[in-house]
């Protein structure tokens, strides 16, 4: 519509990056700086360009827009991009984490063409995602997201990589073959699989929803992570380089929130509120449960992947309390964690860096010698217990807010969760930043660098602004989320009319 | 003769005609020069196979063609999987020339025997009653008996072909009782009169009897469970460009076979048979998926990995409707580039002149030989079904069918195992990938780099082919639903 598919070009650039990265020849210094230098500069242009499709972006509106179509393979799929106000949020973040992920890459010397390649080729897959308008396409993205994963789990992973890849391959996947079943068993009673056509004017039958809403749920479930379905994002992020551990933490993570948003609740109104119940004991259940796991943690990075599976489960509360505060709260939450948890994974980097070992206990007393990354990290740590002024906090707060709208006792024992995560989040930061620096190892350590700056630097700018000043975000979801609330009540009106109906057929 | 020939009406086998002469031309250039002909006689039979796909294309006018007073059909369908067959048989003869030779296999009769081979199969694919259908099947099946124990002083390929030719005669055997069980309780060997005798509802005991001894042979030539048991063997103990043959051309035209005999001879009896095709389907993919698991051997994993593969393309078949067959067309089509893709990765795998089999061979290949490292992982991950790979479009037309035919509990299985199998595929990602490099593999022959990389592409790029696929695919299938 816009004439010059600025969605098609966010989400293949970065391939035409991979394909150029590919050419260049040889694996001495001055190859690797061009490999490095290009996949910086294609992830730079792509930030560029989604500030210019943000730009284009008309925040009222809360249908799709920036839409790309062609009808494929005789009708039986389509190739259609779009976005609204939930998934443009999603594309700036994705478009935003890249370049840093690249910059904090730099010091990687182990086979760096493949490295950058492996990345470019995730950034096109995970805009797709966010992209994608057409149900087999969102398919196509989500899961051959997979295979770069899986190599940079591999190739460039710590001791248990191997685990930890397959792992996190066979999870997703036997969660998302649930959905493909669904995808095709939708397609056959709609006839179409276009995501806005479907999402316009199509219903599904109440039984149907049911077994639909599962199968989605099967998959989301396990990318978000769900308790109990969780238990491969420790490994993935223990053992992943920085790098992915931030892009799993920052963005993977979030395409089982924006399923639930883009598909379970307004294609499947009825479904969610039927299952809305369950979903709230099992985030409270994660919220609670993996916070005590966290407290318990002596491996940073397991300490952070446990902190986020916490945080997920106020994502999918705000999500299911099904009013706007709740879902409000659950997109800005996707964000502000996809800023925190990827600065937190970059801090634990930094010192991973400089002593090669992860353990809480190695550590102790580094604010003597690196006062700088102590004040970053202490801002992190207190952005992930979410004081106030930090963007942690608008996103619990409002979820905790839409939840307690819904079910008073889900948001008491949510609550518990916020004083849980103070306690891990603070007792980690003593173990690791106060205290005397006694150990040798620590001696001669050294403060952070320009370069590190630079990945950190954005990251608290932007945790502290929309700490702050919230607005534009809630401003570009706002329409889209009342939108999806509105279908929600008329799906699940109409259900109930219809019931209504039967009941009073079978009285006469 | 000319005569007979006119009433038979033979135009329609005119490209079957033409290779079965051709192969006989080869046989006699061969036997009656004295220099070893080989190379000579592999080019002919490449060329021979080429003029036949030329015939096959360029003689129909895209309708049916019948010869022989209806026993032998020409339609989408049949030219579809002929033109797969074609091609399977050409790139297995590309793929054999040096490895024979430096086995020192390197005999003429390989050619003719897999153009005889390729005569029987599309026989086969044209049958249209009973008998030109078991005559096609015997043609190539004797022949692939003799290339199985080509290696003749290798105790492990005469092995492999004994075993080959002991089942397979015993399947033939079924097949014809069934066969004759059919023509006992029907009146006719022909496909439109069975079809007439078998209408749902009525179909007798022994009709009955007859239609599971049939589908029971035909179960073994595409190495469904139970009657697999002679793949994996059969896959590790021929010389491996032979198995490539095997895995693809045979596979293809034996599906083909399958597809029409159940919707042309037993359209009226589709809920009899689906149960039956149901059974095998998720015996061969939950089979497949778990015992490969514990296989180091690649060629035996990939014999696995093919009895699987078999099975999610009877899903297609279990549907019964016309877009469960263009499921199992673009299925085989798919299945058959990236088994060819994936044994000229096997044949390229040689250290110092010797061939070598297991996958811990291929550790780290990644570093040692960056092209074909990828070329493998991706075929592994593409017959894994990851999207957006070629493998996942195969799944996801055939599971689309079933899914439409309201087969859910079939459909359920077959991803869950399709997720098991993943494992096994991850496997052989990782040793290439993962692991430390071992030595390196000796320099590939061309051709077998280029058979590699170029089903490497196709499993990137099948998105952006997949629109034609599809319209043929779509073609075929129609053409049995008439």
């Amino acid at each position: 519509m816009t004439g010059w598919y600025i969605l098609s070009t966010l989400t293949f650039l970065p391939l035409v990056g991979a394909l150029f990265i590919l050419v260049i020849r040889g694996d001495d210094d001055v190859a690797r700086r061009n490999m490095r230098a290009t996949a910086l500069s294609v992830t730079v242009i792509n930030f560029l360009l989604s500030l210019l499709a943000w730009s284009s972006f008309d925040p009222a509106q809360s249908g799709f827009q920036l839409e790309d179509k062609v009808v494929w393979l005789g009708g039986l799929m389509t190739y259609h991009l779009g976005v609204d106000g939930i998934s443009m949020p999603f594309v700036m973040l994705t478009a935003a984490i890249m370049p840093l992920c690249i910059i904090a890459s730099w010091s990687v010397t182990k086979r760096v063409k493949e490295y950058m390649i492996a990345f470019l080729v995730l950034e096109t897959l995970m805009i797709g995602v966010f992209c994608a308008l057409d149900l087999v396409l969102f398919y196509l993205f989500f899961e051959g997201g997979l295979i770069p994963m899986f190599l940079i789990i591999g190739i460039w992973g710590g001791a248990r990589r191997n685990y930890a890849a397959f792992k996190f391959f066979l999870y997703t996947l036997a969660g998302s073959v649930l959905m493909l079943l669904a995808v095709m068993a939708m397609y056959a009673h709609t006839g179409t699989t276009d995501i806005a056509e479907i999402l316009s004017s199509k219903q599904f039958p109440a039984a149907m929803q049911t077994w639909l809403w599962l199968a989605f749920f099967a998959s989301f479930a396990v990318k978000m992570p769900m308790w109990p379905v969780h238990t491969w994002l420790p490994d993935a992020h223990v053992e992943a380089p920085t790098a992915g551990s931030v892009v799993l933490a920052a963005i993977l993570l979030k395409m089982g929130g924006y399923g639930f948003l883009r598909f379970s609740l307004p294609m499947f109104p009825v479904a969610s509120e039927m299952f809305a119940p369950m979903v709230f004991v099992l985030s409270v259940v994660a919220i609670v449960y993996t916070s005590l796991v966290a407290l318990m943690q002596e491996d940073m990075k397991k300490l952070i992947a446990y902190s986020s599976v916490a945080h997920m489960g106020f994502v999918t509360m705000g999500i299911f309390s099904l009013n706007k505060q709740g879902i409000d709260g659950a997109i800005f939450q996707m964000i502000s964690h996809g800023f925190i948890s990827g600065a937190l994974f970059l801090c634990v980097g930094v010192v991973y860096d400089r002593i090669h070992t992860r353990e809480i206990a190695a550590y102790g007393g580094l604010v003597n010698r690196m006062p700088a990354y102590a004040a970053v990290f202490l801002l992190f740590t207190m952005a992930n217990v979410g004081l106030p002024g930090t963007s942690g906090f608008v996103g619990e707060f409002l979820t905790l807010t839409g939840a307690f709208k819904a079910n008073t006792w889900v948001a008491f024992f949510a609550t518990t969760g916020v004083i849980l995560s103070a306690g891990y989040a603070l007792w980690l930061y003593r173990r690791v930043v106060f205290g005397v620096l006694q150990k040798d190892s620590l001696k001669a350590i050294k403060d952070i660098t320009p370069r590190e700056a630079m990945t950190l630097v954005p990251l608290a700018a932007a945790t502290l602004y929309f700490g702050v000043y919230p607005v534009p975000i809630m401003e570009a979801v706002s329409a889209s989320v009342d939108n999806i609330i509105g279908q929600v009540q008329t799906g699940i009106a109409a259900h109930e009319a219809a019931i209504k109906a039967a009941m009073l057929s079978l009285g006469n | 003769m000319s005569n007979i020939l006119a009433t038979a009406d033979a135009t329609a086998a005119l490209p079957e005609i033409f290779l079965a002469v051709a192969a006989m031309a080869l046989l006699m250039l061969g036997v009656f020069t004295d220099r070893n002909r080989t190379d000579l006689v592999n080019t002919l039979s490449l060329a021979a196979l080429a003029v036949t796909a030329a015939l096959v294309i360029f003689t129909s006018d895209g309708g049916v063609a019948r010869s022989f007073s209806d026993s032998f059909i020409v339609d989408g369908f049949a030219r579809f999987m002929k033109m797969l067959v074609l091609f399977g048989s050409a790139v297995a003869i590309i793929l054999s020339s040096n490895f024979l030779k430096t086995e020192r296999l390197d005999k003429f009769e390989y050619p003719v025997l897999v153009l005889l081979a390729t005569v029987g199969m599309m026989t086969m694919i044209s049958a249209n009653d009973l008998i030109a259908l078991y005559m096609g099947l015997e043609l190539q099946s004797l022949a692939l008996y003799v290339v199985a124990a080509f290696n003749r002083d290798s105790a492990r390929s005469s092995e492999a072909g004994l075993k080959y030719f002991v089942l397979g005669a015993l399947s033939s055997g079924m097949l014809l009782y069934g066969a004759s069980l059919i023509y006992g309780f029907s009146g006719s060997v022909a496909y439109a009169d069975i079809a007439r005798a078998a209408t749902s509802g009525e179909v007798g005991l022994g009709l009955m009897f007859g239609l599971v001894f049939l589908i029971a042979g035909l179960a073994f030539k595409i190495s469904a469970v139970p009657f697999h048991m002679w793949t994996p063997d059969v896959y590790e103990g021929s010389p491996t460009p032979v198995t490539a043959f095997f895995a693809a051309a045979p596979k293809v035209a034996a599906m083909a076979v399958f597809v029409r005999v159940m919707h042309d001879g037993f359209a009226g009896a589709v809920a009899e048979w689906r149960q039956v095709i149901v059974f095998i389907s998720i015996a061969s993919m939950v089979l497949g998926a778990f015992a490969a698991i514990g296989q180091d051997n690649i060629k035996r994993l990939l014999a696995y990995s093919s009895i699987g593969h078999m099975g999610y393309a009877l899903v297609g078949l279990a549907a019964g409707t016309q877009s469960g067959v263009r499921g199992v067309a673009i299925y085989m089509a798919i299945y058959m580039a990236m088994t060819l893709g994936a044994f000229a990765c096997v044949i390229y795998m040689r250290r110092r002149g010797t061939a070598v089999e297991r996958i811990s061979d291929l550790a780290g290949l990644a570093r040692n030989d960056q092209v074909m490292a990828f070329v493998l992982a991706m075929l592994m991950l593409s017959l894994a079904g990851i999207p957006p790979l070629a493998g996942f479009f195969a799944k996801y037309f055939v599971f689309l069918a079933a899914i439409e035919a309201n087969m859910y509990t079939l459909a359920v299985i077959g991803v869950l195992a399709s997720v098991v199998s993943a494992f096994y595929y991850l496997r052989v990602v990782k040793v290439i990938y993962f692991d430390e490099p071992a030595d390196e593999f000796d320099a590939a022959p061309f051709e077998v780099r280029l058979i590699a990389v170029a089903a490497g592409i196709l499993a990137l790029g099948m998105v952006l082919v997949l629109e034609q696929l599809n319209i043929a695919a779509n073609a075929a299938a129609a053409s049995l639903f008439l």
